[in-house]
């Protein structure tokens, strides 16, 4: 039996989730609590390294080029990989193939460096209907070319039936990463302002919706975008972005609590700032979610020094993909590693980190 | 959203506070019996807003936590069953039994579907005649008529494979367990809004005469909350005893006759243990004897799983009131949220997981 | 045992059995159970619980209450938003 009096308190749920030792259940892979712990205890003693324990959403790699004049060019190559297992394939606004893309494409973006080259490999189950690979693969054109990337290298392998749901795709991907430029988790500082780019819980939600077992029905859908394009707008502005994620699995809430922790700071956030889609708001309230744990695909968190704000937003709000980015939120000393936020009647509570699998509740 | 976010306003809030500050002048427990509630007040931080001389103490009114060991055991043996596909609410899933959730069950190859309605479950059942289909029929007297009405639909529609494995509990005999204790600091009560929807407020006049002790049918939002407990302390402190109705927008003094006449139909009042406290007699329903058929505990063999509550938790000495959870020897040490041995630590709105996570942040 | 949730009801249909009803929440709609508030008409606003209408709720009810906590605390009138 665990006596650890654990620092990371599940968040707000009823009940908390048991931590499952032995078995992979579904928890593992819902972006929170549970997903860092199987990384912690069971991944990370194996294949530890110092570019794994930075634990931002891509790795960098340093590599020395020799020279022919026996002096070296050193380059930092930003590398990330993904694997996209989304139910069902197809949903309103994207589509599994528009997700592998994306997904890589901004994992690389997040550190500031241009992504270029990406890879796909396929787990095709027995029986899927070569059509609809078709369409995931016109999609995959679609989002490489938005991109401006190249899909250079990929591999199919064949599962038999009920191994794989239909089609599972895995892409990894290199951009490097420009001088001067250190987007990471752990930069964040005292008196940095938190920029959210639109948004949150509309890829979540609209997938719930396409899964059909909660039988609800609205227009909201997917924001899955690529978001190298509106970072590099960015980067033109200024290279002196302390952080950039993008809150997938988990939602907002576990990427503010993965950064405060690594830049040991407390991350200050408002509630009647966070821009939230109405019917995704009605849908949170139905089905008893926080919208601030629901997954995002095409938004992105920017914590930068103060100064820089009032040019990074309005440059922003002038691309397609930022037009609803605002102020969140401010980065303070205290509480180090806490996300407090002001609720929108004035009270601070404590935002944690996703426990287990966002479910429903009827409590 | 109309009817709900104007419930919300921070100008009517700090209204209502500075009220509540103005009228409150000697120091008084009150106690909400209501997971929503709970989970209201830890959203918004509205404990964070009260005079030091109100303190709220958090009730066992979540009926997923609150669940007993046994019937969570007995979800689990069922659950595993190569034959049951097992319906749940969503919030079922997390609950720890002796040996692990219905997560751990999935995990090992039992079909656990998580449903929003349980008529959802019902259409599991029709789509999949060759498997027993078994729900979890958990919840207050809110839930009862939803849980009912599966029944009733099976039973009309002649599907033979609907199951339900029942643990409805009933807030009543809760309240009179409170406040009979020979300890008991409770001195009003805030009643849970949505089981007055369905049972009206009838029921609580001969218990607040009994004990005289104020009883206000509250809400969930902000406001519907801070108002219940104005309301409450105004009484207390005009040494009033009655019961009120603050949210009159959905509840009556008789409730729903239809919802009670279907529930009354379907079930009848039997013991119920709860998690963390016991057995509190007539405090849960149980289905009638011409729905038997659909009981999962009689179907399938489950007769002989006898769980243990942890002999150091003293949770139900918390829910009632009489204890801090820094008072049990446990907190903290054997007792964490990751590894909890009662019903207010198995909750993160229950008092000693809020405990934990708030005492470390001050 | 709590979560429930306000919405209007835009449609009202016979299925397998039961009276049910299509709710809007506020751009997301859900099918919910009737059978509890045969007197529900298009256009009543309900409050929603697992899929089941408990009780419609009383637009009367709420403006008094409404208009006596804004007394209460002191905050001037003004319309609700829809």
């Amino acid at each position: 039996m665990m006596t650890e009096n654990s620092q990371d308190i599940p968040g707000l749920v009823c009940p908390i989730p048991l931590a499952h030792d032995d078995k992979i259940v579904l928890g593992h892979g819902s972006g929170g609590k549970m997903s860092q712990d199987l990384i912690e205890k069971t991944f990370f003693p194996p294949l530890d390294n110092p570019i794994l324990r930075a634990a931002n959403d891509a790795g960098i790699a340093v590599i020395d080029l020799p020279q022919k004049n026996g002096e070296k060019v050193t380059c930092r190559l930003a590398v990330s990989t993904d694997s996209h297992v989304v139910n069902p394939l197809f949903f309103p606004g994207g589509d599994i193939g528009r997700l592998a893309i994306c997904g890589t494409v901004n994992d690389i973006a997040m550190m500031g460096a241009q992504p270029s080259y990406l890879t796909a490999s396929f787990i095709l189950e027995e029986g899927l209907n070569i059509e609809i690979l078709q369409n995931v693969l016109e999609s995959m054109k679609d989002s490489a070319a938005e991109s401006a990337i190249q899909i250079i290298a990929g591999d199919t392998k064949v599962v038999e039936k009920g191994k794989a749901d239909s089609l599972y795709i895995n892409t990894a991907g290199v951009g490097i990463l420009p001088p001067g430029v250190n987007i990471h988790g752990a930069n964040s500082q005292p008196g940095d302002i938190v920029i959210l780019s639109g948004t949150i819980g509309d890829h979540g939600i609209a997938v719930l919706e396409a899964r059909g077992d909660l039988g609800f029905k609205s227009s909201i859908t997917s924001d899955i975008a690529p978001l190298n394009g509106i970072v590099q707008d960015i980067l033109k502005i200024t290279d002196q972005i302390h952080t950039m994620r993008d809150p997938t699995r988990g939602g907002l809430a576990t990427s503010l609590n993965e950064v405060a922790k690594q830049s040991q700071v407390c991350i200050e956030i408002y509630e009647t700032k966070i821009p939230i889609n109405p019917a995704v708001l009605s849908a949170c309230e139905m089905l008893g979610f926080d919208p601030l744990y629901i997954a995002n695909e095409g938004k992105f968190l920017l914590i930068v020094p103060e100064v820089f704000v009032e040019p990074i937003l309005q440059k922003m709000k002038s691309h397609r993909y930022g037009q609803d980015a605002v102020i969140i939120g401010r980065v303070r000393a205290n509480p180090k590693g806490r996300v407090l936020m002001r609720t929108s009647i004035g009270t601070t509570r404590v935002v944690d980190i996703l426990s287990g699998e966002l479910l429903p509740r009827i409590c | 959203m109309k009817f709900l976010t104007e419930y919300r306003d921070s100008d009517i809030v700090q209204g209502i506070l500075a009220e509540i500050n103005r009228i409150a002048v000697n120091e008084w427990v009150l106690m909400e019996i209501c997971g929503g509630q709970t989970h209201s007040i830890m959203r918004y931080g509205l404990d964070q807003l009260l005079p030091k001389n109100i303190q709220l103490v958090h009730g066992p009114g979540c009926p997923v936590c609150v669940t007993s060991l046994e019937l969570v055991d007995k979800a689990l043996a069922i659950a595993s069953l190569p034959e049951v596909i097992f319906a749940s609410y969503g919030d079922m899933l997390r609950v720890p039994g002796s040996n692990g959730d219905l997560f751990s069950v999935k995990a090992s190859g039992g079909d656990v579907r998580v449903v929003y309605s349980p008529l959802d479950a019902v259409k599991i059942a029709q789509e999949n005649p060759n498997k027993k289909v078994v729900f979890f029929a958990i919840g207050f007297e809110t839930t009862a008529p939803a849980n009912a009405m599966s029944i009733i639909q099976a039973k009309m529609m002649g599907i033979n494979n609907f199951y339900l494995l029942v643990s409805h509990m009933r807030v009543p005999p809760a309240m009179h367990t409170i406040l009979s204790s020979a300890h008991n600091r409770v001195q009003g009560f805030l009643a849970a809004g949505h089981v007055c929807t369905v049972m009206g407020y009838w029921e609580y006049l001969p218990i607040a005469e009994q004990y005289q002790v104020p009883i206000v049918v509250t809400g969930f939002e902000p406001i519907d909350i801070l108002n219940g407990i104005l309301m409450t302390v105004d009484q207390l402190e005009k040494g009033r005893v009655a019961v009120e109705n603050g949210y009159s927008r959905v509840v009556s003094l008789e409730g729903n006759i239809q919802a009670q006449q279907v529930i009354n139909q379907v079930f009848s009042e039997c013991d119920r243990k709860w998690r963390g406290i016991g057995n509190i007699p007539k405090s849960g329903w149980c289905l009638n004897p011409n729905y038997l058929d659909f009981d999962a505990e009689i179907i399938f063999d489950v007769e002989q799983i006898q769980p243990e509550e942890s002999p150091v938790c003293i949770a139900g000495k918390i829910l009632q009131g009489l204890n801090k959870p820094t008072d049990c020897p446990a907190f903290g040490a054997e007792c964490t949220p990751v590894n909890p041995l009662g019903a207010t630590m198995v909750s993160s709105e229950g008092a000693c997981a809020a405990y934990f996570r708030y005492t470390e942040v001050s | 045992m709590c979560l429930g949730i306000p919405g209007k009801i835009v449609d009202i249909y016979n299925k397998d059995g039961l009276q049910m009803g299509k709710v809007d929440f506020g751009g997301v709609t859900r099918e919910a159970c009737l059978e509890y508030v045969p007197e529900a008409n298009l256009g009543d606003y309900a409050l929603v619980h697992v899929g089941f209408v408990l009780n419609l709720i009383s637009e009367k009810e709420a403006q008094e209450t409404m208009q006596l906590l804004r007394e209460i605390a002191d905050v001037d009138s003004e319309l609700n938003p829809e």
